[in-house]
């Protein structure tokens, strides 16, 4: 089986810096890349499949140039090869353009299972995979909690995540599954991995290597922009409990249900 | 022989940094839960070391046509420090791992590294290092433990004291006396011996002031007879073995120190942004964040250091036991300073088991102690200085 995941490289949510710049745009030098967390489950359900199935992993990512380091944790965990599409033009580029040219790229890796994570912790549309998968029209399989291919029958089935309970789906391959953290937590690179990942390919491309693309893309032509951006309100005060834990509980329950939180 | 992958210049490659982020990762998440309860217990953390041991960690610095990760001596420290970061006792598994199997690594012919190092690097054995004795601590070549020719076998009789992991160990590397006549440098020689060989004998542990859940045995040979096929180069050449192996192995402990240390600061400095007295939090005051800002310098001094060093060592070379010696140095006394002054930040908090920065600081002392105390290291910088053999 080939699987696709698409992996983005995001400022590492956990940095603390403030990742926007004056233009309300993600500023990428502000903090240090890493894989999208749900990106990263992706790839652990490819892996898992690839365990189970036989196959091979190739991510994709469209990203600034410096992402070949983050793309190389991913190769670290067990991907076979990655493709990073970058390209100055690309930078700012909104859903629309990121959607052609992920398409494009996807379009030179014919692969049987496309793997997205349900959104990015940077800009959290979280609607790629859907507009992915209709630009291809492939059939997309969404929130999955469980992916079951059956290769030799040319279908998987997916159990997607709904309130109250999951839906069971099946379609034919090639297929786009969305995925979200109930498929189970990324593994560590293994050490070994780390040095593995070393002499994996990362084939890069431009623009111009993907062809001619349906639409202009890139920040150039980009339909939204960021208008205003505000911050959370501050946090009330905090009230810490210090007490015995059977004290500490009834405290914050009574605190609970003075509020009326408690049911 | 471990091959370098690190180019020359001044910045960790790619590669060193995901073995760097990896293994905090593992730490943060995996190791650091257990720290308080191991040095509690003061029990060996069977868990972790089966964690170490399923990411590769055991075999770090063995090659990899041994079943190693064949990662070059940088990496080995990153990842010492980082676990050290939470655990010193864990850290230590990892670091102990690597200076027994040195030998094997340094002086073994091609068959007694097929033998040996695939068990060990995937760690499914654990190896100790078995030099020290009663009576020759900093004095290396005072060994009295002999090993004596008996046809096909050598013949071991003596005691080891203080030896990490002798209690746990499948394979213990011994450094005996092969010729009494011979010079200071010629008279030792070094060999592996399995554990269950008869007249090998755990004959008690430590109780220690730190890195409470590493075993530190007491070991007596008595009259273990091993083939002459488990000596490890040729007769005499085992200080030599010995001082080839430190060269590797202090910059592990060194950033054992590092990681400590750095434990220590993020540890205090947190503490100093949420703790208030007189109204606002105590790294307003500027006596408290002069303490924060020595602890981090003396830090990133030896952390710097120590990497360099690494690099020239890995480059081989007449240099390599003075950096090495200098980097333990520093960050043994870095380790023991920022430690100390965490507990100052914590004020009384400190001093209790509450947090962890007591037991750091407990556990830093030993970086000041074992692989040759801070004393001996000064004798080899200046022996390199002073060029006195
Ligand atoms: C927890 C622990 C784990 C250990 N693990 C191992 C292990 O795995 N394998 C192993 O072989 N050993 C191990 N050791 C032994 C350790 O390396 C020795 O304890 C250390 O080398 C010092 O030897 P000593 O304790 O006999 O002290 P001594 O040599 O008696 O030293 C006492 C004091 O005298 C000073 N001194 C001695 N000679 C000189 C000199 N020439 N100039 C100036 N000062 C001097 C020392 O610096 C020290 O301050 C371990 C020790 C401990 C405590």
């Amino acid at each position: 089986m080939r699987i696709v995941v698409l992996t983005k490289p995001v400022p590492d949510p956990a940095s603390g810096q403030d990742r926007l710049g004056p233009d309300w745009r993600v500023d990428r030098a502000a903090a240090p890349a890493v894989l999208n967390g749900n990106d990263e489950y992706a790839l652990e359900a490819a892996l898992r499949l690839v365990e189970a199935h036989g196959g091979e992993i190739t991510l994709l990512a469209m990203a600034p140039p410096s992402a070949p380091e983050t793309l190389r944790k991913g190769l670290a965990m067990g991907a076979d090869r990655a493709v990073l599409v970058t390209d100055p033009a690309l930078a700012g580029s909104d859903i629309p353009s990121t959607v052609a040219v992920l398409a494009a790229a996807l379009r030179d890796l014919e692969a049987d299972l496309v793997l997205a994570g349900i959104d990015t912790s940077d800009g959290f549309a979280g609607v790629v995979p859907a507009a992915l998968a209709t630009t291809l029209r492939l059939p997309l399989l969404s929130n999955a909690a469980a992916i079951e291919p059956d290769p030799a029958a040319g279908r998987v089935r997916v159990r997607r995540i709904v309130q109250g309970g999951y839906d069971v789906l099946e379609a034919p391959l090639p297929a786009l599954v969305s995925c979200t953290q109930a498929l189970g937590a990324p593994r560590y690179p293994s050490l070994k991995g780390i040095m593995a990942a070393r002499s994996k390919e990362i084939a890069v491309r431009s623009l111009a290597d993907l062809g001619p693309l349906p639409r202009p893309v890139g920040g150039a032509v980009a339909e939204t922009v960021v208008v205003a951006v505000d911050p959370p309100p501050p946090r009330g005060a905090t009230r810490t409990v210090r007490a015995p834990a059977a004290e500490a509980a009834r405290e914050i329950a009574e605190f609970l249900a003075a509020r009326r939180l408690l049911p | 022989m471990v091959v370098s992958s690190t180019p020359p210049g001044y910045e960790l490659t790619e590669e060193q940094r995901l073995v760097r982020d990896t293994v905090r990762a593992l730490a943060d998440d995996r190791i650091a839960p257990r720290a308080a309860e191991i040095d509690r217990t003061g029990e060996f953390p069977w868990d972790v070391k089966a964690l170490l041991a399923e990411h590769d960690l055991l075999g770090l610095g063995i090659p990899a046509e041994y079943g190693g990760v064949g990662a070059d001596l940088l990496s080995v420290c990153l990842a010492v420090e980082q676990v050290s970061r939470v655990c010193a006792t864990s850290g230590l598994i990892i670091a102990v791992q690597e200076l027994a199997s040195l030998p094997i690594v340094l002086a073994g012919t091609d068959e007694q590294r097929r033998r040996w190092l695939p068990d060990l690097a995937a760690g499914r054995q654990l190896v100790a290092f078995a030099l020290t004795e009663p009576e020759a601590g900093s004095d290396a070549a005072a060994v009295r433990t002999r090993a004596v020719r008996d046809g096909d076998d050598y013949v071991i009789e003596g005691t080891k004291r203080f030896i990490t992991h002798g209690s746990i160990a499948d394979l213990v590397v011994v450094f005996a006396v092969t010729d009494p006549e011979a010079d200071r440098h010629g008279r030792m020689s070094a060999f592996v011996v399995e554990r269950d060989r008869p007249g090998f004998r755990v004959a008690r542990l430590e109780h220690k002031m730190g890195i409470r859940g590493s075993p530190t045995a007491e070991l007596v040979f008595d009259g273990v007879r091993i083939p002459a096929g488990n000596r490890l180069g040729a007769e005499g050449e085992g200080f030599a073995i010995a001082m080839r192996t430190f060269e590797r192995s202090r910059p592990a402990i060194a950033a054992q120190a590092v990681g400590i240390a750095q434990g220590a600061l993020e540890v205090a400095t947190a503490y100093a942004r949420t703790r208030r007295q007189f109204g606002r939090p105590i790294g307003d005051f500027q006596m408290v964040a002069a303490l924060l800002a020595d602890m981090d310098a003396a830090t990133e001094a030896a952390r710097q250091l120590l990497y360099r060093a690494c690099t020239v060592i890995e480059r081989g070379g007449p240099d390599a036991a003075r950096w090495a010696a200098i980097a333990k140095l520093v960050a043994g006394d870095a380790a023991m300073r920022v430690t100390t002054d965490a507990v100052q930040v914590l004020g009384g908090y400190g001093y209790v088991d509450e947090y962890p920065v007591e037991r750091m600081m407990r556990d830093a002392k030993i970086t000041q102690l074992y692989e040759g105390t801070q004393q001996i290291q000064r004798l080899v910088v200046a022996r390199a200085l002073l060029g006195r053999e």
